[in-house]
C-alpha cells in the first residue's frame, strides 16, 4: 500500500506544476458547471442576451478611460502639490486626499449626480449676477457624473502612489538638474517625472483594471437601456426575463475576461519599462555585443 | 598669491559664508576669492564643511549667511523668494557641478544627458549644441559611446561623461565635489588626467573637493585646509603640504599621505 502511494507520489512529480494548476483549475469550472446545470442554469439565454450586454463594453471602457484619464492628472497635481514647500498648495492637495479617501464612492457619485443640481439651483437664484443658464450648469448626466467620481477618487488615491514614485528618484537627480540651471519645469519635464513613471505605472495600471469593474457602481445613477454599460445592461435584461442568475454570470464574466487580459497587457508593459535599467538585462546586452 | 590678480579677475567670492542644517553650524563663517584660470584644492576631514561651502556656491544648498559672487552676479544668503529664485537659476548657468555619484540621468543617452542642459537654456542653436557636445566627448574620451546609455558605463566613464554634461554649458567655473571618493582605484586616473586637462588646456577656473594629494600637488594653485568650518590655513601646494603651519594641517596631511 506505502509503495503504490509511493509511486504515485513519484508518478505526480514528473507532471510539470503548471500543468497540474492548469487541472486544478478545469476541476473548479467543471464543478461549477455541474452545480450551474443542476440549478437550470440557461445556457441558451446566455447566448441570446450576450451579445447586448457586451455592447456595454463599449461604455465600460469609455467611463474606465475617461476615469483614469482625470484620475492621473489629479494624482500628478496631487503628487506635486503634496512635495511642494507651498502651503496653499500643500493645504488643498490634503484637503483633497483626505475628502475623497474618506468617502465611499457610491456617495461621491450620488453627490455630484443628484446633490449638485439643486446647489446650483439655489445658488443661481440667490446670486443674480452670476451668468445665465447657471442653474443649470452642475446638472450632470450620469455617465458624466460616474466619471468625474471615478477620476477623483481613484485620483486621490494615486497621489499616494505618484507621490511615492517621484520621491523615489534619487535626490541627486534634482540636485545635478538644479546645478545645471534647469527650471523646475525642466526638471520634471526632463529628468524627474521620466524617471519616476518607471514607477508609477505598474501600479497605476492596477489602479486601471479595479476602475473597470467599479465603472458598474454608474449603473446605480441610472441609465437608459441604449447607452448602459455592461453591469446595467445584465439587470435590465436579467430583471425582464427573471434570469439573474445568468445575466449576473454573464456580466461576471464580462468583468473577469477584461481583467485577465488587461493583466496580461500589464504584465509586457512592465518588462518593456523595465529595460535599461535592469542590471541582468544590462548583462545580456553587454554579452550580446561580444561576439567579434 | 593673490596680488598679481587684479580684483575684477575674480570669478568666485565667498563673503562670510555661515551653514547651519538645524543647531548644527556646518560653516561658520569662511571667506574665498577664486580668480579666472587658478585651481583651488580644498581638503579637510569629513564633517569640516568643504562640500557644503561647495554646494553653497551654486545654492544646492541656500546659505543661513553671507553672500556668494560668481561672474559679477552677487546673491545673499537667507530665504529665497521668488526673485532670488529666478537670480539663482542665472548665477547657475555660470557654474558647471561634478558631483561624487556622478548624477548623470538614467532616462536619457550619453549625448542627450550632455546637451539636455544646454538645450533647456538656450545655448545656442540644436545643431550648435549638438557640436558642442560631440568634441567634449570626444575631449574626455567617450567619442564612441554617444549614443551609449548611462548606467552601461564604468563608474569613471560616468564621471568623465558628467564632466563633459557641465562643460557643455560653457561655465566659468567648475566644481568638483569629491569626484573620485565613489570610484574603484584603479579608475581614479582617467578622472583625473581629465580634469588636469581641464586646466591646462582649457584653463577653467576649478573648485576642487579632494582627498587626491597628488593631483592637488600637480594642478592646484592654492590650497584651502578646511577645519571645523572654518578654512585654517591656505597657500601654494608646495608650502601647505611641503611645511604646513597648524598642527591640525598636519595631522591630517600625514593620516591621508
Amino acid at each position: 500500500m506505502r509503495d503504490a502511494w509511493e509511486r504515485v507520489q513519484l508518478a505526480s512529480a514528473r507532471v510539470p506544476f503548471r500543468i497540474k494548476t492548469g487541472a486544478v483549475w478545469l476541476l473548479l469550472f467543471g464543478v461549477l458547471a455541474f452545480l450551474g446545470n443542476a440549478a437550470g442554469f440557461d445556457v441558451q439565454w446566455i447566448r441570446d442576451n450576450f451579445r447586448y450586454i457586451l455592447g456595454g463594453l463599449r461604455y465600460t471602457m469609455v467611463i474606465a478611460v475617461a476615469g483614469i484619464v482625470l484620475a492621473i492628472v489629479m494624482a500628478l497635481l496631487g503628487a506635486l502639490a503634496r512635495i511642494s514647500r507651498n502651503p496653499v498648495a500643500y493645504g488643498v492637495a490634503g484637503f483633497y486626499v483626505s475628502f475623497f479617501r474618506g468617502t465611499p464612492l457610491i456617495v461621491q457619485m450620488f453627490l455630484l449626480y443628484l446633490a449638485l443640481p439643486p446647489v446650483g439651483r439655489n445658488l443661481a437664484a440667490e446670486y443674480t449676477w452670476l451668468p445665465e443658464g447657471f442653474d443649470q450648469a452642475l446638472v450632470l448626466d450620469a455617465a458624466t457624473a460616474g466619471i468625474i467620481a471615478l477620476g477623483l477618487n481613484y485620483g486621490a488615491y494615486m497621489t499616494e502612489i505618484f507621490r511615492a514614485g517621484i520621491q523615489s528618484v534619487a535626490g541627486g537627480q534634482g540636485e545635478a538638474a538644479d546645478a545645471l540651471g534647469m527650471t523646475y519645469g525642466q526638471k520634471m519635464r526632463k529628468v524627474v517625472l521620466p524617471q519616476a513613471f518607471r514607477v508609477i505605472i505598474p501600479p497605476t495600471g492596477n489602479e486601471f483594471i479595479a476602475m473597470m469593474k467599479d465603472t458598474a457602481l454608474v449603473s446605480f445613477l441610472g441609465v437608459t437601456a441604449a447607452s448602459a454599460e455592461v453591469f446595467r445592461r445584465s439587470q435590465l435584461v436579467g430583471k425582464a426575463d427573471f434570469k439573474n442568475l445568468e445575466a449576473y454570470v454573464a456580466a461576471a464574466l464580462v468583468y473577469w475576461g477584461l481583467t485577465v487580459l488587461f493583466t496580461f497587457f500589464q504584465a509586457r508593459l512592465e518588462r518593456r519599462i523595465g529595460r535599461g535599467y535592469d542590471r541582468a538585462h544590462v548583462a545580456r546586452a553587454m554579452q550580446a555585443q561580444e561576439p567579434h | 598669491m593673490t596680488a598679481t590678480h587684479e580684483s575684477d579677475d575674480v570669478v568666485v567670492r565667498i563673503d562670510g559664508l555661515h551653514k547651519s542644517f538645524g543647531h548644527l553650524e556646518v560653516v561658520r563663517g569662511v571667506d574665498l576669492e577664486v580668480h579666472r584660470g587658478e585651481v583651488v584644492v580644498i581638503f579637510g576631514r569629513s564633517g569640516s564643511g568643504k562640500s557644503t561651502v561647495l554646494r553653497c556656491v551654486n545654492f544646492i544648498e541656500d546659505p543661513t549667511q553671507g553672500s556668494i559672487e560668481v561672474s559679477g552676479i552677487r546673491l545673499e544668503g537667507g530665504h529665497r523668494t521668488r526673485r532670488k529664485r529666478d537670480q539663482v537659476r542665472q548665477l547657475r548657468l555660470h557654474v558647471g557641478m561634478v558631483f561624487q555619484q556622478f548624477n548623470l540621468f538614467p532616462n536619457m543617452t550619453v549625448l542627450d544627458n550632455v546637451t539636455c542642459a544646454a538645450r533647456c537654456a538656450k545655448r545656442g542653436t540644436d545643431a550648435e549644441i549638438t557640436q558642442r557636445a560631440k568634441d567634449l566627448l570626444e575631449r574626455v574620451g567617450l567619442a564612441d559611446k554617444s549614443g551609449e546609455h548611462p548606467l552601461r558605463l564604468s563608474g569613471g566613464q560616468q564621471q568623465r561623461v558628467a564632466i563633459a554634461r557641465a562643460l557643455c554649458m560653457e561655465p566659468d567655473v567648475m566644481l568638483f565635489d569629491e569626484p573620485t571618493s565613489a570610484l574603484d582605484p584603479e579608475l581614479t586616473g582617467e578622472v583625473l588626467s581629465v580634469m588636469k586637462t581641464l586646466s591646462t588646456e582649457l584653463h577653467m577656473t576649478m573648485l576642487v573637493v579632494t582627498h587626491e594629494m597628488g593631483f592637488a600637488r600637480e594642478v592646484a594653485d592654492r590650497m584651502a585646509f578646511f577645519h571645523e568650518g572654518r578654512i585654517l590655513e591656505q597657500g601654494p601646494p608646495a608650502q601647505l603640504i611641503g611645511s604646513p603651519e597648524h598642527p591640525e594641517t598636519r595631522a591630517f596631511l600625514d593620516a591621508v599621505l
